[in-house]
Order: structure tokens, then C-alpha cells, then sequence
């Protein structure tokens, strides 16, 4: 990111855009649009669909490669943390019990 | 000027700017949890402290700036960073049909105003507090009540966190926490064998597709996924001009088993309610 603090910037500027523009999108014209089913159903996906995109390699890769070894500590965090979203349903607990299994791991073992 | 400066006198005088103040208490711990997150992960992906903070101050939307921190790190085309982010925030534009119904009679400056500083949580507690959808004068001091108090709760522990996490070694990997946090959001969006399935073809495509050049993998898999979502549910239900309704399903909970049958059948479509902007 050093460097091309420029870049950075434009692109903040526009993400800034998109947070006026998404929620206020159907307050902006003057009047009423309905709403399109199509938005309806890819809202079902897409936002998981880009989240996915994001993590997955987040997790499962290392310096471009799949890993080649389970003895990572994202591994068994993320398999706890999933675990313990399906039991309590609370995003904040998958992100404390997740961080409670990584950082020892990480930090204490070098995995 | 003066004349802002008495209009939010005013609206901070009023008490339903107080009600809804008391009304956010009880998420905004939640909220200042995420915001302390999201500014630990901003600085350990490598962007400077000043940045972190413009970015914090200027963006401000939980889930958006996390998915695009790795992908402003490796220095991603624009277009693909900012493609990322409005599908990420594609639930605020149905927010903001609702939001319509209470605040269309209002010039497009305030409009836009509102829309910006519009979070879920935000939208939860006005929801319950106004259920019938028509204009009244108590709207908008409880809204900027509302807006203020997330505002607050989000921003401070977000600078505390950008501030903080700058004294920690980038090696203790504190930045894997807003990877976590994606990661509950993204569970929570799962609700049935569709989800699920565009999800694996999802990660399978994001992983496979990485060599790509100009993280062009992000595309692809998100293309992928909406693509086969699409063609579960034409295959699962045979559509006939169905217009789903819209449920919004609260955080920390269960789709209820009869929604849940309405989901299958086509005639509703899950909103998750997130805890941060």
C-alpha cells in the first residue's frame, strides 16, 4: 500500500460515493420507482457471493498458494468460531472465540 | 448558517432525539466491538494511520471497508475494489425504498444526508419505533438522535482501534479478526441449500481463479455464485411472475419455520439485520 497513497485515496473517495448512493438510492429521484424483483433475489446472493470472494482465499491460501498444510492457525480458528456461530448465533462471540484460538496458536506455536 | 445552527439546536433539544439515544443503547456495544475490529484490521493490512483514519471518517461502513482491505493491499484495480463494496452494501438500497416512505417529502440534500449516515441498526430501531410507513414531525429528530448516537458508538472506538493497533507487531496477525468478522456476517446470510451452494462455488472460484491478474478472481466468483443461485431457485420452484416480499430477519436469531417454508417457496426473500454500519 506504500507508495500508491494516491490510488488509496480516489478509491476511499469512491467508496464513500457508494455508501450516499446505496442507502439513499430509491430516496434520490423525486419520484417513486418501484422496487425491481431482480434486486430482490440478487440481493440473496450477491452480497455473499462478494463476502466469499474476499475470505475464502483469506483463509485458505498462502503467498498466492492453496495451503499445503494444516498446522495453519486460520484453520481450526475458523472451523471454532463457524462452530460456535451455528450455536449461539452471535457475530461478536464467532469473532472472540476465533481470535481466542488463533492468537495462541499463531503467536505462541509459529503455525 | 445560523439558521443550521438553530434547526440542530432544535432537533438535539427534542426529546425523541433523547428517546432514540436510549432506544441504540443497548446495540452500541456491539457496534463499538466492530468499529474497534475494523480499525485493527485497516492499519495491520499495511495502510497508514492517516489513511486508516480518513478511510474510518469518510467511508463509514463496517463490512465494505473490511472486504476491501485486501484487496486495496495488493493494489486491485478501482473498479473491482468498488464493484466489491456495493455488493457488499446492496441491502442498504432496499433500506432505502423503506426509508422513502417516511422522508421523500424532504429536499434531496437532506435526503442524501439521511441515506448516509443510515445503518442498519439504525434502521431496526426507527422500524419499531415508527412501524407506520407515513411522514411525521417526530421522524427526524429521532432519526439524528439514532444517526448520532451510531455515529459516535462506531467512530470512537474505530480511531481508538486505528491509533491502538499501530503499537501492535503486524506479526501477532491481529488483522485475521476482521477476516472473522466477514466471516460471521457471512454465516448469517446462509439460509438455505442455495446460499450454501453459491457459497462453496464462491470460495472453489475465488481460490481457483487467484492466478488471475488484477484480482480478477473476485469477479469471477461472485459472477459464479450469483449465476448459480439463480439457476437453483429456477430449477427448485417453478416461478410464475412471483413478486417476493422482503423479511428482515434480526440478527442473533433463527429464521422462524414458517418463514422459513415461505423462503423455500419463493415468496419471501431473507434480509439479515447486521450489527455495524
Amino acid at each position: 500500500m506504500n507508495g500508491h497513497w494516491i490510488e488509496t485515496t480516489i478509491a476511499i473517495l469512491g467508496l464513500a460515493i457508494i455508501t450516499v448512493v446505496s442507502r439513499a438510492f430509491f430516496m434520490i429521484p423525486e419520484r417513486e420507482l418501484p422496487l425491481p424483483d431482480w434486486l430482490k433475489r440478487g440481493l440473496k446472493y450477491a452480497p455473499l457471493a462478494a463476502l466469499t470472494a474476499v475470505i475464502a482465499p483469506e483463509i485458505l491460501m498462502t503467498q498466492g498458494e492453496l495451503l499445503d498444510t494444516f498446522k495453519d492457525a486460520r484453520l481450526p480458528a475458523v472451523l471454532l468460531a463457524s462452530a460456535y456461530y451455528f450455536w449461539k448465533r452471535g457475530i461478536l462471540g464467532t469473532i472472540v472465540v476465533g481470535m481466542v484460538v488463533y492468537l495462541p496458536l499463531h503467536i505462541g506455536w509459529g503455525w | 448558517m445560523s439558521t443550521l445552527a438553530q434547526k440542530v439546536s432544535r432537533t438535539v433539544r427534542d426529546p425523541h432525539f433523547r428517546l432514540a439515544a436510549v432506544d441504540m443503547a443497548g446495540t452500541s456495544l456491539g457496534i463499538a466491538a466492530w468499529g474497534l475490529v475494523t480499525g485493527v484490521a485497516m492499519v495491520k493490512s499495511g495502510m497508514s494511520v492517516s489513511l486508516a483514519l480518513f478511510m474510518s471518517l469518510v467511508v463509514y461502513a463496517g463490512s465494505a471497508q473490511l472486504a476491501v482491505i485486501p484487496l486495496l493491499t495488493v493494489g486491485a484495480p478501482l473498479w473491482v475494489i468498488w464493484l466489491t463494496a456495493s455488493c457488499v452494501n446492496l441491502r442498504f438500497v432496499i433500506f432505502s425504498s423503506m426509508w422513502r416512505s417516511y422522508f421523500a417529502h424532504r429536499p434531496l440534500r437532506e435526503r442524501l444526508a439521511i441515506g448516509y449516515f443510515s445503518g442498519d441498526v439504525i434502521y431496526v430501531a426507527f422500524m419499531k419505533r415508527f412501524p407506520e410507513p407515513r411522514p411525521q414531525p417526530e421522524q427526524m429528530p429521532y432519526f439524528w438522535g439514532a444517526a448520532t448516537t451510531n455515529w459516535i458508538a462506531w467512530q470512537v472506538p474505530s480511531i481508538a482501534g486505528i491509533l491502538l493497533a499501530n503499537a501492535v507487531p503486524l506479526s501477532w496477525g491481529l488483522g485475521f479478526a476482521g477476516v472473522l468478522a466477514l466471516l460471521g456476517v457471512l454465516l448469517s446470510l446462509l439460509f438455505d441449500r442455495a446460499t450454501w451452494l453459491a457459497t462453496g462455488v464462491a470460495a472453489t472460484a475465488a481460490v481457483a481463479a487467484f492466478a488471475l491478474p488484477l484480482k480478477l478472481n473476485i469477479l469471477v466468483a461472485i459472477a459464479a455464485a450469483v449465476a448459480v443461485g439463480l439457476m437453483i431457485e429456477a430449477v427448485d420452484r417453478r416461478r410464475k411472475n412471483r413478486h417476493p416480499e422482503m423479511l428482515l430477519v434480526p440478527a442473533n436469531s433463527v429464521m422462524p419455520p414458517e418463514e422459513r417454508q415461505h423462503m423455500k417457496d419463493g415468496d419471501v426473500v431473507p434480509l439479515r439485520e447486521e450489527r455495524h454500519p
